[in-house]
């Protein structure tokens, strides 16, 4: 085993019947930026055995009708998420602020568009 | 001008050979992403063939659009190299195959972008930049595969063997080049061999693969002299021109 053995192609691993010791591809979120000046959104994911080819498959999944201008690829691995059972300690609290939407004040005329 | 036409023709032919065998990973590549990637090299090729047959019916002046050159003439008479109507194999077969076209095409389209030809070299300006992504994503995944898993590096040496006779191929001259070489509009490809050899070298060396030496080189394909595995491959390419003649949708 080389350098490079962590990863397999599980489908074709699993359709020879052998080799599934080996540890699954790994999974990639990927980002896109789709213009000068925005950010990255996020777009999906993809799995690859490491960054280089990380980003080579979402190259070819998502920018395939010129999405973008810039890549990124994170380990999914890397991403702490929230819990969605405390999605009511998280994000009720804020329902009842409305003040915070900058929709109370008056723009003068002369400002045009914000 | 003759010359001219089976040029361009010999350009086209490979480019849609090796467009329709990749093609034909669509739902059986390895991985979701690979069947993506497969399917954008096959359409990155299919729309250079494209473009190269409607410009080669043009110069012929007999009529001929692309579907006329692509799907009306048979295995004799097509000008592709060997290298690209040879069978997918594994997915390790496909890898080494378009690496070591990609290898030369991209060098060669750099060079026909600066064709006294005007539509060559457009053509060729668009190939290049694919072509380029062509042989970085080939290249990424032979490193992968030579330095893999026993199994991995094991298909990729017998893909290697296997493939590596239909290489020379890719830098014959005969007379019809030759003339077209004298006057700037084609590329020398003899003059290409130093930097494929740099390019596939080192990443062999990466892949911990090693080419055969000293092997005998296949030749044919731009004579029409083909493998067996052509005629198949248009059988099934060609098969709906040829049942309904001028079928569209």
């Amino acid at each position: 085993m080389g350098a490079r053995g962590g990863a397999c192609l599980c489908r074709e691993a699993a359709g020879a019947g052998g080799g599934m010791s080996e540890a699954p591809m790994p999974l990639w979120e990927v980002f896109i930026r789709s213009r000068n000046g925005l950010a990255h959104k996020h777009v999906g994911s993809v799995h690859a055995a490491d960054a280089a080819m990380a980003l080579q498959a979402a190259r070819d999944v998502y920018t395939r009708r010129g999405e973008g201008l810039s890549l990124w690829v994170v380990p999914s691995s890397a991403i702490t998420a929230s819990d969605p059972a405390e999605k009511d300690m998280m994000f009720e609290p804020t329902a009842s602020k409305i003040y915070r939407h900058p929709t109370f004040y008056k723009v003068p005329d002369d400002v045009g568009n914000m | 001008m003759a010359p001219l036409f089976d040029y361009t023709l010999r350009l086209a032919d490979s480019a849609l050979i090796l467009g329709h065998r990749l093609s034909e990973w669509l739902g059986h590549a390895p991985l979701l992403e690979e069947d993506l990637a497969l399917g954008n090299i096959a359409l990155d090729l299919i729309g250079e063939a494209r473009a190269l047959y409607a410009y080669a019916g043009t110069v012929e002046g007999q009529g001929r659009d692309e579907d006329a050159l692509a799907y009306k003439r048979d295995a004799g008479q097509f000008r592709n190299l060997l290298l690209v109507e040879q069978p997918n194999g594994d997915f390790a077969v496909t890898i080494t195959r378009q690496l070591l076209y990609s290898a030369f095409a991209h060098p060669f389209w750099r060079a026909l972008a600066q064709s006294r030809d005007a539509t060559l070299a457009a053509i060729a300006a668009k190939a290049e930049k694919e072509s380029a992504y062509h042989l970085r994503h080939a290249g990424e995944w032979l490193i992968r595969l030579g330095d893999g898993t026993a199994e991995s590096h094991g298909r990729a040496q017998r893909a290697l063997d296997a493939l590596w006779p239909y290489a020379g191929e890719l830098f014959e001259t005969d007379a019809v080049e030759a003339a077209l070489i004298a006057e700037g509009i084609a590329v020398d490809p003899a003059a290409l061999r130093p930097d494929w050899e740099r390019t596939v070298q080192a990443i062999l060396a990466e892949a911990t693969l090693a080419a055969p030496a000293g092997t005998w080189m296949q030749s044919g394909g731009r004579s029409g002299r083909h493998s067996e595995h052509l005629g198949h491959l248009l059988a099934s390419m060609q098969f709906l021109q040829r049942a309904y003649p001028g079928a569209s949708w």
